[in-house]
């Protein structure tokens, strides 16, 4: 098998999607987000936009769509909750860009890339989420190392699952 | 510069929009710093769209999950309900009276709250409201009902339970509204203990156990005491259940007070549906009132019911029925007299007389020393319960008026 460089993994592999995968994922995962925390409140611990975030910017491999994937999709699950509209939109936006960077460098197709990256990138927007209310809020948190590890954990097995059935949306371009 | 745009494009992107974030971020906390108890109409037209665009959908699934487990509970209720409603009825009946004791006592203390003209505030109107939808996060403790402005609800408006309080309305929507949870690290309420009447505010934390902060210590403080609404918060009316004392410990922050670590009494994680205080006011709801009427006419008739099977079994068992009793109208003139002093008692008439029945023997003057009969007779002796025997007095001398056994 030939050695991609960076350029030619980005011409051969960046993924498109059809217009409404774009607009039903993120409001599907939205939904479930307010929804399932009724039916099981600990179900609050997993963040299905996120998942959405970090897939939609390893598959679509562009920084500037993952950041505003991210941050639109962050804003709108800032409106959900009752804390100030961006805290989840500047720490979505940051993972997004981090996320389609990381796409155009290793193979995302990996399943073990894959979890690497959904724990990885969940224990990273978690920082930034504590950091913004923390630091740039001032309100009272603290981080909570056992809790951000099984937060990442269970996203991990969610974003294995999801990034499988989401792979089926994609549009490669070749 | 077009290469430097172009080349760093990406960062560019990104810069730009973190920036616009945190300016956004900056002008919400600002206008939160002013004071300002509502958010900018941006900030709550952007809430309104993304709840409008997703509540359709909660309510439809939770519509059909009701009609599901309606379904299947109709038909397991059905199947004792015969049982259920008569125990339902004498268990509406057995508090009915409870009531009406508890009505009086409510009665002398709205007694003393006017003496100390303290205003009592009843809840007055509510809303019942399913809930629909969470906040989606464990860092921010909100959830969406299904009621809004267009039914009467209000922002801050008090969200209870028959259990205890829940929270607050933060936005109300048109046909929903936002409320905010006790728990939520934003939130607080004014809180007294029930007993030690110790007065503290009850802070959001996220987790399932509140402090009750600014409490100095007190040994009275217990757990198990339960903790109300004070009132103090302009938000709650006072009165209000929020749940009872777990534990007592050191504020580290505050060295000379102590937290309450108070068990919120309502399950603030499985809610589904509840009350929106949509009015408060200082005299009890028409309901509550004919309640406690219909309790008081209830004790009434039974009070009644007794007193008459009392005067049944008199008239039936006469041994027991007292001819020397005051007649009614004078029990009613003593009792509008008001006097404190009971009546004195009076012995029941002996059926066959003799020197030893009370009342039988003359008075001490009329008597001769040394005289055969009914001499000195009855001096504390006879038939009488102790106290009031008007037989045999002052006749103690000594060795006259002695009885003959």
């Amino acid at each position: 098998m030939a050695r991609l460089t960076y350029s030619s993994r980005r011409q051969l592999e960046e993924h498109t999607f059809h217009p409404a995968v774009v607009l039903l994922v993120p409001f599907a995962a939205l939904f479930l987000q307010v929804y399932l925390p009724r039916l099981w409140p600990r179900l609050a611990v997993l963040d299905l936009p996120l998942i959405v975030v970090i897939f939609f910017g390893v598959a679509r491999r562009s920084p500037i769509y993952g950041t505003i994937t991210g941050a639109v999709i962050g804003l709108l699950q800032d409106a959900f909750t009752g804390q100030a509209i961006g805290v989840n939109g500047i720490s979505n936006a940051v993972v997004g860009y981090a996320a389609a960077s990381v796409g155009v460098r290793v193979d995302v197709e990996n399943p073990l890339t894959r979890t690497v990256l959904a724990f990885g990138f969940t224990m990273v927007q978690g920082f930034l989420y504590f950091l913004i209310v923390r630091h740039l809020l001032g309100m009272d948190a603290r981080w909570l190392w056992g809790y951000q590890l099984i937060r990442a954990v269970a996203n991990t097995l969610v974003a294995v699952v999801a990034f499988a059935l989401l792979d089926r949306t994609v549009r490669r371009q070749t | 510069m077009e290469s430097f745009f172009s080349r760093y494009k990406n960062v560019l992107v990104l810069v730009a929009v973190l920036l616009a974030q945190v300016l956004g971020l900056a002008t919400q906390v600002h206008r939160e710093q002013r004071g300002a108890t509502t958010e900018s109409g941006k900030v709550i037209l952007l809430r309104y769209w993304a709840s409008a665009a997703v509540s359709p959908f909660e309510r439809a699934l939770m519509y059909m999950g009701h009609g599901i487990r309606n379904g299947w509970g109709g038909y397991l209720d059905l199947r004792h309900l015969r049982q259920q409603n008569q125990d339902l009825r004498s268990e509406v009946e057995r508090l009915r009276l409870e009531q009406a004791g508890l009505a009086s006592d409510a009665r002398q203390g709205k007694r003393l709250q006017a003496l100390l003209e303290f205003k009592e505030k009843y809840v007055y109107k509510t809303v019942a409201a399913q809930v629909i939808g969470t906040g989606g996060s464990d860092q921010s403790h909100v959830f969406y009902v299904d009621k809004g402005s267009a039914d009467g609800v209000q922002a801050d408006m008090p969200v209870i339970t028959p259990d205890g309080i829940v929270g607050k309305v933060r936005e109300a929507f048109p046909h929903t509204s936002l409320v905010l949870e006790i728990d939520d690290s934003t939130s607080g309420a004014g809180a007294v203990l029930e007993t030690t009447r110790i007065r503290g505010v009850l802070r959001g934390v996220a987790s399932s156990q509140l402090p009750l902060i600014y409490v100095l210590p007190d040994e009275r403080i217990k757990p198990g005491e339960q903790v109300l609404t004070s009132g103090g918060d302009q938000v709650f009316p006072p009165g209000l259940p929020i749940g009872r004392v777990q534990s007592i410990r050191p504020d580290p922050d505050h060295d000379p007070y102590v937290d309450v670590v108070v068990k919120p009494a309502a399950d603030l994680e499985r809610l589904e549906e509840v009350l929106i205080v949509t009015d408060v006011q200082s005299q009890p709801p028409p309901a509550t009132a004919q309640d406690v009427l219909g309790s008081e006419a209830l004790a009434a008739d039974q009070i009644a019911n007794q007193q008459k099977a009392a005067s049944v079994v008199a008239e039936r068992l006469p041994g027991l029925k007292d001819p020397n009793a005051a007649a009614p109208a004078d029990a009613a003139a003593t009792a509008a007299g008001g006097s404190a002093n009971p009546p004195p008692v009076k012995v029941a008439p002996a059926l066959h007389p003799d020197r030893y029945t009370p009342g039988d023997t003359p008075d001490a003057e009329q008597m001769t020393p040394g005289a055969a009969s009914h001499a000195g007779t009855g001096a504390g002796v006879g038939t009488g319960s102790g106290t009031g025997i008007e037989a045999g007095t002052g006749t103690e001398k000594k060795g006259e008026g002695k009885p003959r056994l």
